[in-house]
């Protein structure tokens, strides 16, 4: 990544409107002021090393002007216009411009599920999907699972069998949670239904529960609590 | 991530058109090339769109199925008929990923997955003849644990990280491609390339050439197939080793055989020997352990990754064993 380009996404992100940029506290601000200039240091850094010849595609690249297209995200039930560069990805959309910060960055490469939030009614990684492919999809996040004061039912179970510690994977824990429920409910497979040879109605099993749930990773180890909870809200529930 | 602009398609003819641009890639899922593009290894100028398109049906005509290359991952795995007709194309495909990652992922997309070698998807290494022809292989001389044991060349030792892929070659899927030049069909079997000394190259689709759907004939191994996965952890991981072995059987005798290993080479790799070797012999573990032989015959391990010979042998002796039982019921 190039220094330019490391500055022009950080300058997208802080290009919100001001009702939303007056709302980030200082602490953010200060993050953000940090993270740019580490990026800018390690861009200096890495421009010392000669990179051989990816030079012909990476200047196709480099030519390449920001693009901002208009898209619209239902999220919640509520319609918001927006306009996004290109690599905004729907997880920074949803954090950064409707500032809902519930779904949460973990690594940002599709391997931890913290981000994961349901995209029609489908569980999603939403740090790999671009923001703009989800023009006119509807989005659920962890945020419009309640109703009012009433907690969704996996939202419920968790509270009750202590699924979590830290929190930070917790709602795409829950997300990807209610996304295994409307799976199974669906007569949907896993592998461990073919290693119990049960590929008609697959049982919500723990070991299936565990196999359904492995796209979210939970580094403080609540896993047996986290089936536990899908474990009940299974039982408990239509979700 | 580079800047890119972003193009919604509708039609093949209009995304074909759009893909001849500069830098232009398609965009499936986008669980691979986003996920590159984020490390810088992909830089592509323009994105275009290609899940809008019409290719999201599974369809059968007389004996053969034919799967939309639009068709999400998870869709496909427990579609019907493929469940029934092509369990061991359901069960590799759920072998893979996670249920999110197969929720976005497209059929067209899992064929054009890119190695997982670390050196691949590090720009801090400048050597990967991969990313960026002529720069040598790091992989060679470094910890290649999870790399090529069969058909690798001295210019790169990467190897193809799909699941449904394996499948697809056990089964012998056909490919529907369009392009500039009308439409054409490619066997699996040639589908993807072994590294040589263009390993740029992942397969022998054209940079213009959109993928349309995959045909898959007519069903023989619907009572007696196995898709067996090994790796570091139980879910959510890459193979070390993963075998689709699917048995054409006639009481205790093997009619026909379709044998595909993962993890070990740059494609899918299918082992005719192993496949003629079992055709008309007694299911067993004397013709297993032969086939097993057969299949991993020539094998040149790296430096780290001498195991996966042993391994791969006896994952498809057991994964053999597992389809003859008729294990999925």
């Amino acid at each position: 990544m190039s220094s330019k380009t490391c500055i022009d996404l950080d300058d997208q992100l802080e290009d919100t409107p001001s009702e939303q940029s007056n709302s980030l506290t200082d602490l953010e601000l200060s993050r953000r002021t940090f993270v740019k200039t580490a990026g800018v240091l390690s861009a200096a850094v890495a421009t010392g090393i000669p990179h051989l010849a990816a030079a012909q595609e990476a200047q196709a690249a480099a030519d390449t002007t920001p693009q901002t297209l208009s898209v619209t995200l239902k999220v919640n039930g509520t319609s918001h216009a927006l306009s996004l560069d290109t690599r905004t990805s729907l997880l920074d959309a949803l954090r950064e411009h409707l500032l809902l910060t519930g779904s949460k960055k973990g690594c940002d490469h599709g391997q931890c599920g913290a981000c994961t939030v349901l995209l029609d009614g489908r569980r999603v990684n939403s740090c790999l999907t671009l923001a703009v492919t989800a023009d006119g999809a509807e989005i659920t996040t962890i945020e419009g699972l309640a109703n009012g004061d009433t907690l969704h039912p996996v939202q419920a179970a968790f509270l009750e069998h202590d699924g979590f510690q830290c929190g930070y994977c917790t709602p795409g824990q829950i997300c990807s949670a209610v996304g295994l429920l409307k799976e199974h409910k669906h007569n949907t497979l896993s592998t461990v239904s073919f290693e119990t040879g049960n590929t008609a109605t697959p049982e919500l099993t723990d070991n299936e529960i565990r196999e359904r749930m492995s796209g979210n990773i939970c580094r403080c180890g609540a896993y047996p609590n986290i089936v536990a909870a899908v474990r009940a809200a299974a039982k408990g529930v239509s979700a | 991530m580079n800047p890119f602009n972003y193009q919604r398609t509708t039609t093949p003819e209009e995304a074909v058109h759009a893909v001849s641009a500069r830098g232009a890639k398609f965009l499936g899922g986008g669980t691979n090339l986003v996920d590159l593009m984020r490390y810088n290894v992909e830089q592509p100028t323009t994105l275009i769109d290609v899940t809008r398109l019409s290719f999201t049906e599974i369809t059968t005509a007389g004996n053969t199925t034919t799967i939309g290359a639009g068709v999400r991952n998870s869709d496909l795995a427990n579609h019907e008929t493929i469940r029934i007709n092509y369990p061991l194309l359901s069960q590799a495909l759920l072998s893979g990923a996670s249920p999110q990652l197969r929720n976005m992922a497209t059929t067209g997309g899992n064929l054009l997955q890119r190695t997982r070698c670390y050196y691949f998807m590090d720009t801090a290494f400048p050597a990967c003849n991969k990313r960026t022809p002529g720069s040598g292989c790091a992989a060679i001389k470094g910890f290649n644990r999870n790399h090529a044991i069969l058909g690798a060349s001295a210019e790169c030792i990467a190897t193809n990280p799909s699941d449904m892929n394996v499948a697809l070659v056990a089964l012998n899927a056909t490919i529907h491609v369009t392009g500039p030049k009308g439409k054409r069909t490619i066997a699996i079997a040639d589908f993807h390339r072994l590294p040589g000394n263009t390993p740029q190259l992942d397969t022998n689709l054209h940079p213009d050439e959109l993928i349309t759907a995959v045909e898959l004939p007519a069903p023989k191994f619907a009572k007696h197939s196995y898709y067996l996965k090994v790796r570091d952890r139980q879910s959510y991981a890459f193979a070390l080793v993963s075998v689709a072995a699917g048995l054409e059987m006639n009481g205790n005798t093997i009619q026909s055989a379709g044998l595909a290993l993962g993890g070990v080479a740059h494609k899918p790799w299918r082992s005719l020997d192993a496949e003629k070797s079992l055709a008309g012999a007694t299911a067993g573990p004397e013709a297993f352990k032969r086939a097993a032989d057969l299949a991993v015959a020539g094998a040149r391990p790296q430096e780290h990754n001498a195991f996966k010979v042993e391994l791969a042998k006896q994952s498809i002796v057991r994964a053999l064993t597992l389809a003859a039982q008729g294990v999925q019921a």
